[in-house]
């Protein structure tokens, strides 16, 4: 039987773990670095080129964009004005979680919201969408790619999609 | 998912480029998957040094790139070239197939790094095909 000393002792540990968010993402400080360098000096054609990759690497993605108009082939998807507007409006998104690091959960909360009940987006197309993007970030960096560099910026877009998936029920 | 002419000409074009640097690929890409993908060493617990560039990373790397350079040259008949290959796979390595999934993914994030302008999406296609068609097989003796 524990002491009264002990008991409250007990207590307040319990209460410190449920206060803590135990979900929390702790980032080196390599990786914080990594990620906000690559997204600091990242093109605006980014966000469309990995978009258009997507859809025509993973042409079942397509099944969401019926009103974006002709995306018959490779050529005439990566001329689509409406995906190359789509593709900003992702790598947008995307800059929020990078400004939020230490909060990406709740600066998605609603996003996760949108894709799960009105978008009604099935979450692995979002795994397709970030490997999509790595290649492309692959293909502008070159050499400084390193393998702890990928690994620093796929931790990054797990913690994204993660957090995209979370309202899901 | 079966590869088109049209992606077999594709594979065959840029595993061109690939083939006169397959080994520096080889081992940056097996390398980067035990970096950025940690579980994936469980596979190599009797390689003495994983680290990146390590003698036997890189020659693993050589032979999994000779390998993939024979099947750019049986696109047809993957299945039947990669039988043997595949009894080994399902009796004595038994890799999880998802595995091999994130090799390729490997290998295409080192591909579109050296050659940034031919790895075009269309391309990309035909590769993720291609590479998906070979683990196909090589799981194909799993069950």
């Amino acid at each position: 039987m524990l002491s009264l000393q002990q008991q409250e002792t007990v207590h307040f540990f319990i209460l410190l773990i449920y206060l803590t968010d135990v979900n929390m993402v702790a980032w080196t400080d390599f990786e914080r670095e990594t990620i906000q360098s690559i997204f600091g000096k990242i093109d605006e054609d980014v966000g469309p080129a990995a978009f258009s990759r997507c859809l025509v690497v993973y042409p079942w993605t397509q099944r969401y964009f019926g009103r974006f108009g002709n995306m018959g082939s490779a050529a005439a998807i990566q001329a689509n004005p409406m995906v190359a507007a789509h593709g900003k409006v992702v790598l947008n998104g995307l800059q929020k979680a990078v400004k939020n690091l230490d909060n990406i959960k709740g600066t998605y909360t609603e996003l996760s919201v949108l894709h799960s009940e009105t978008l009604r987006v099935d979450p692995d197309n979002f795994r397709l969408l970030a490997d999509c993007l790595t290649i492309v970030i692959a293909a502008k960096m070159g050499a400084d790619f390193t393998a702890e560099v990928q690994a620093a910026f796929q931790k990054f877009l797990a913690v994204v999609v993660s957090s995209l998936c979370r309202q899901y029920y | 998912m079966s590869l088109s002419a049209k992606d077999k000409a594709n594979v065959k074009a840029i595993w061109g480029k690939i083939l006169p640097k397959s080994d520096d690929i080889g081992d940056q890409a097996l390398s980067r998957m035990l970096v950025v993908y940690p579980q994936t060493k469980t596979y190599f617990s009797h390689f003495a040094d994983l680290s990146p560039g390590s003698a036997q990373v890189r020659k693993h790397g050589d032979t999994i790139m000779n390998k993939i350079d024979e099947c750019v040259n049986h696109m047809d008949n993957l299945g039947g070239f990669l039988s043997s290959l595949s009894e080994v796979h399902a009796t004595k390595l038994r890799v999880d197939p998802a595995n091999f999934k994130i090799l390729a993914h490997c290998l295409l994030v080192v591909v579109a790094a050296y050659f940034p302008n031919e790895f075009t999406p269309e391309v990309h296609l035909s590769a993720d095909k291609f590479l998906q068609q070979v683990a196909l097989a090589l799981s194909e003796k799993y069950r």
